[in-house]
């Protein structure tokens, strides 16, 4: 390790050095070939060259070895492989030349790698050597400038015993304000605090105070970075009389930038801070002609001094100037990002220089279009929705594909965050998804497409709107090029399919779902396109039925294909006995779309375009082609029939019978499903989840296999909203709770009564809409604000409502369903009490009888069950004297058969003033307290299992 | 703290390549690409400042100044002020311009050397310790004639064309 002796001309490797390339020649011969190979060959040469050289005995070749092998391996991305370098690179430390010494410094600060760490004690000594002061001044500080880099450096760093050494060497040259030992102290502490600290934190805290500018400007960025976020500030709290000093006498922008961001992060800490600083931070602010530092203390005071109303607004003052620099989009970006630190406080603020921040939006350059965008977004309410996501949308034309798209989420994230609360008018909201699903850049099919099916479930009000975009999206040919709105097309089929009695024109429908170029769309969306179809030939057909129901044995006259007249449509609409009659009876008498010929023209259509797909090899669709093809070739036999006039009379209620079957198949409503639905539900005791069910596996392919035919005998739901409550009501919910019977044993139990996976809550209530003002309570606030949302027509409309389930707000308060004290404790003792049969059950119910006590303001602590049942019940129906009635009645129906119906009871979220939820509580009020205790307790207890 | 310094050709080679924070070396040839994607896709006279979370680490942002044929790029965490930065870079350029007399792209293809000595005298550790080019460029000559008196009373270089040169 000794150094060479100057003499290395008399070396026998005189002849190999003797041409040497140096980095020079090795950069020119790079240069030479620029091509990559040409480059990689040259490098390759160069590195075994390099590796021969490198192990030359005289320090000069060694050197120029070094110097190429640093070279390489920091510009051409040579794999060095660690130990060669690093290795003649602390050789050289020890040279006494300065340029050697220099290159060595160099190469290992540069390349020096934490595998190579093993090394680096080697070097100990020789750093602690240089830098120990010595006589000739000018040498000695450059080599200690070395070998502070070489500290400082990242690998160096890393190495956990360095610091421990050389931590007092670094002492002597802090106290003599050297900023280089500065900066090299806040490397050392941050790479090993527990060992540096110790030592260097005071001579370090000292330098603050330094009256060398240089040495306190370094101390000030030293305890910058060593206070910055991962860090905890709180240590740095003692420094702070220092750094108030240094703040109201430096003279160095550096210096105050410095001071600045480390009492940013004190001043949350230590309250009397903050009122200290406002003073000299809004001095600055006012005084300094430098940006940086205007900067600076802008971002201070919003982002520390939030309390400190003058100065914030003196801040914004500045900000709004940095925005309206025209000329400088640093500072235009700065202001927009300054503006963005600003709190919910100031909204108002933010919101007075809209007219800028919009203009931003079309900017040129792309940091300042995104802070627009995020400061935009950040103004959003209820209120402003409309007009922000409508100049939003207009922008997005303008705007290059990524920001259109960024924009796009934005305003989807914005108006979908917490289930719609910022959307009033879902008509609007509804042509606005459709209108950005048709804007040119648009690659947000996805989210688009999942919100028009999630609006669609969750608000009834909004669903004919959403047929008529729907409409719009699936007649248009050219959409179906575009791959990026495959979900859109899917999710507006879907739409078309599911609500199709709100259509005006079912055989457009038909046209425009079967249209030649759905061909373009992949698999999975021409399934959805062939089941919507089937929908609404199901629907037509239903409705065709209906009528010739209706006109008894002038059945005759109908297939004459006579014209329909004002009867005809009259019926029609009879037969629909759903929302939006006018329009359609307004189509029906255009032309009639559910005549004996326009039914033929469709079956005629979807026998020539989906009776091929029964060929398909994809089975998604051809599954679904070959159930339509069947279907329609059953009613068509049926129809032949009647053309024959061989219309026994038995014929039509086959036809009838068939095609109400089918009906009813799509009658049930769908609502929305919380993610969270089966985390609810809480394992009951003794159920070993993890325990092998394998000798199950028998029982399982004896009975689940049987396919269960009796779903097609669903009531149709939509259509009658008195039967729906009625007690016979679904088969489908009785066979289920047959099999729950069977096989109770591994049903899970329910955590909460509202949790029953099959019984979210229906996305439409039974109440007709008008009744929704005075269901809503919660959201009445909410509504009442919305009154003054000014001009637009729309704004004075009451909200719909919306279908949010328990999950979506409560999620958290919710999770830790084992602790029955975080319970709430109305659903808690409406647990205790429906489950209740046992004693432990007997006892909460004790528990949640007291807490109710005191909501409920009643004194029920000593009355029966029966009775709390009853003060539940009493509570919610209190708000609606209508719907009690109401229910009364439906409740003594419910009465009589309160096992069946318990399945199907619609639940609603609390939040939302939910009729369901009162429903089911009266409900179970009416069980308990007419009939003797024990009956109910038992069927209960089957029900509520799932 | 600084993180990083590039200096990038606008052909996408690295001309000078520095990192305070430990960054490993296989994967030095990837940042310089992916900075040099996000600069190449960045028009004129636009913001100099570029979010740079997905490539440093989150809270880190470069800033750059487009010379010529040159990209100067500096990565930096929250400890630092934007607009200072943007000064610094203007202070590294104006220092090679007093340097090299009318920096160009060649003198830092070839001068490695002084190019880190430049760079070391201005940032230590990720700090900054001089912001002034004078000073910077003071240093610089003091360390050349220390290092040209080393090599007159011991060194003999060995390198032919460095012999031919001098």
């Amino acid at each position: 390790m000794a150094s060479t002796p100057p003499a290395p001309a008399v070396a026998p490797s005189l002849v190999d050095t003797l041409f040497q390339r140096s980095l020079n020649d090795l950069v020119k011969s790079l240069r030479a070939d620029p091509s990559a190979a040409g480059e990689a060959a040259a490098v390759a040469r160069a590195l075994s060259e390099i590796h021969r050289e490198i192990r030359a005995p005289d320090a000069a070749t060694k050197s120029v070895a070094l110097q190429k092998l640093a070279y390489l391996s920091s510009l051409h991305f040579a794999p060095v492989g660690s130990h060669p370098l690093a290795f003649a690179a602390i050789e050289l430390l020890a040279s006494p030349h300065l340029p050697h010494k220099h290159l060595a410094y160099l190469a290992a600060s540069l390349s020096l790698h934490p595998a190579s760490l093993s090394l680096l004690p080697l070097a100990t000594h020789q750093l602690h050597k240089d830098l120990s002061p010595s006589a000739g001044a000018a040498h000695q500080q450059h080599v200690s400038a070395l070998a502070f880099q070489l500290l400082a450096s990242p690998a160096a760093t890393a190495a956990p015993d360095l610091p421990v050494h050389l931590a007092h060497d670094l002492v002597q040259h802090l106290a003599r304000g050297s900023p280089r030992a500065i900066a090299a102290a806040a490397r050392v502490i941050a790479a090993s605090p527990s060992a540096a600290v110790p030592v260097l934190f005071k001579p370090l805290a000292a330098c603050l105070a330094s009256p060398d500018p240089r040495a306190s400007t370094a101390a000030a960025a030293a305890f910058c970075d060593l206070s910055a976020p991962p860090a905890d500030a709180t240590p740095f709290l003692p420094l702070a009389p220092d750094l108030y000093n240094l703040l109201t006498t430096s003279r160095s922008n550096w210096a105050l930038i410095k001071v600045l961001k480390v009492f940013a992060r004190l001043a949350p800490l230590e309250p009397r801070l903050a009122a200290r600083i406002v003073d000299p931070v809004c001095q600055l602010l006012t005084r300094s002609s430098a940006m940086s530092l205007t900067f600076e203390c802008i971002r201070t005071v919003l982002t520390a001094l939030p309390a400190h109303d003058a100065a914030v607004r003196l801040a914004i003052g500045k900000a709004k100037e940095f925005i309206a620099a025209a000329d400088d989009p640093n500072l235009r970006y700065l202001g927009l990002l300054a503006l963005g630190m600003l709190g919910p406080a100031y909204a108002s603020t933010v919101n007075d220089c809209r007219d800028a921040i919009a203009k931003s939006l079309g900017d040129a350059d792309t940091n300042i279009r995104q802070e627009a965008l995020h400061l935009i977004m950040g103004m959003v309410n209820e209120n402003n929705v409309v007009d922000i996501a409508g100049m939003l949308i207009s922008h997005v034309a303008k705007s290059d594909p990524e920001f259109a798209n960024d924009i796009l989420g934005a305003v989807l994230a914005a108006c979908g965050h917490n289930v719609y609360e910022m959307v009033v008018d879902f008509d609007w909201y509804v042509s606005l998804l459709a209108d950005m699903a048709r804007t040119l850049h648009c690659a947000q099919g996805d989210e688009i497409g999942r919100q028009l099916v999630d609006v669609g479930l969750r608000v009834q009000d909004a669903r004919p709107e959403l047929v008529r975009s729907a409409r719009t999206l699936l007649i248009d040919p050219a959409l179906l090029g575009n791959h990026f709105l495959f979900p859109v097309l899917s999710a507006a089929a879907w739409i078309s399919g599911e609500y199709v009695d709100l259509t005006k024109d079912p055989v457009e429908l038909v046209e425009a779902l079967l249209q030649p170029r759905t061909s373009l769309l992949p698999i999975s969306v021409r399934a959805v396109y062939i089941h919507a179809v089937f929908k609404v030939i199901t629907w037509c057909f239903s409705v065709y039925v209906g009528r010739l129901g209706d006109s008894g044995m002038a059945m005759d006259v109908m297939f004459d294909r006579l014209a329909p007249d004002q009867t005809v449509s009259l019926d029609s609409n009879v037969a629909l006995g759903s929302g939006e009659e006018q329009d359609i009876g307004a189509s029906t008498v255009r032309k009639d779309p559910f005549s004996h010929e326009s039914i033929l023209y469709m079956i005629d259509l979807i026998q020539t375009t989906v009776g091929p797909l029964i060929n398909c090899n994809e089975v998604e669709v051809q599954e679904r082609a070959h159930n339509l093809i069947g279907f329609v070739h059953l009613v068509r036999e049926i129809q032949e029939l009647n053309k024959r006039k061989v219309a026994d009379g038995d014929e039509p209620s086959r036809l009838k019978e068939l095609v109400k079957t089918m009906r009813t198949v799509f009658c049930q409503e769908l609502g929305p499903v919380s993610v969270n639905a089966q985390m609810k539900v809480a394992p009951p005791d003794g159920l070993i989840l993890n325990e092998n069910l394998v000798e199950l596996a028998g029982m399982v392919s004896e009975d689940d296999t049987t396919p269960s035919t009796s779903i097609f005998f669903y009531p149709c739901s939509r259509h009658s909203v008195d039967t729906r409550d009625e007690p016979a009501v679904s088969i489908g919910s009785s066979s289920l709770s047959e099999h729950r019977k069977r096989h109770g044993l591994f049903y899970l139990q329910t955590g909460k009564t509202e949790d029953e996976p099959n019984d979210y809550p229906q996305a439409n209530d039974s109440l007709p809409s008008s009744s929704n003002n005075s269901v809503i309570n919660d959201d009445k606030s909410k509504t009442a604000e919305l009154v003054f949302a000014g001009k637009k027509s729309t704004a004075t409309k009451s909200r719909p409502k919306v279908v949010k389930l328990d999950t979506e707000d409560f999620l958290s308060s919710v999770m830790p369903s084992a602790n029955v004290p975080k319970e709430d404790p109305l659903s808690g003792a409406l647990r205790d009490v429906l489950l209740g049969s046992d004693a432990k059950a007997l006892s909460s119910q004790r528990a949640s009888d007291i807490n109710l006590e005191g909501m409920l303001n009643k004194t029920s602590s000593n009355e029966s069950s029966s009775h709390l049942i009853e003060n539940l019940g009493s509570y919610p129906a209190s708000r609606s004297s209508r719907t009690t009635s109401k229910q009364q009645n439906d409740d003594k129906e419910k009465g009589t058969n309160p096992r069946e119906s318990d399945g199907k009871e619609p639940r609603k979220h609390r939040s939302s003033g939910r009729s369901g939820h009162r429903q089911g509580k009266h409900k179970h009020r009416e069980k308990s307290s007419t009939q003797p205790d024990t009956i109910p307790q038992a069927s209960v207890i089957q029900d509520f299992l799932l | 703290m600084i993180q990083a310094v590039m200096v990038i050709s606008t052909q996408a080679k690295p001309r000078l390549l520095k990192f305070y924070n430990f960054q490993p070396p296989e994967k030095h040839q990837d940042l310089v690409r992916s900075v040099f994607q996000l600069l190449s896709a960045r028009p004129d006279s636009v913001s100099n400042f570029v979010k740079v979370d997905s490539i440093f680490g989150p809270g880190t942002k470069l800033v750059y100044k487009h010379l010529a044929t040159l990209y100067f790029v500096f990565v930096f965490d929250s400890s630092e002020n934007e607009l200072a930065m943007l000064d610094l870079i203007q202070v590294f350029v104006e220092t090679l311009d007093k340097c090299f007399k009318n920096v160009c792209e060649l003198d830092i293809v070839f001068n490695f050397n002084k190019l880190h000595t430049i760079l070391d005298e201005m940032i230590l550790g990720g700090q900054v310790i001089e912001t002034s080019s004078e000073q910077i460029m003071k240093s610089v000559e003091e360390i050349e004639r220390l290092e040209k008196q080393s090599s007159t009373t011991s060194f003999i270089p060995k390198s032919i064309t460095e012999r031919f040169t001098r």
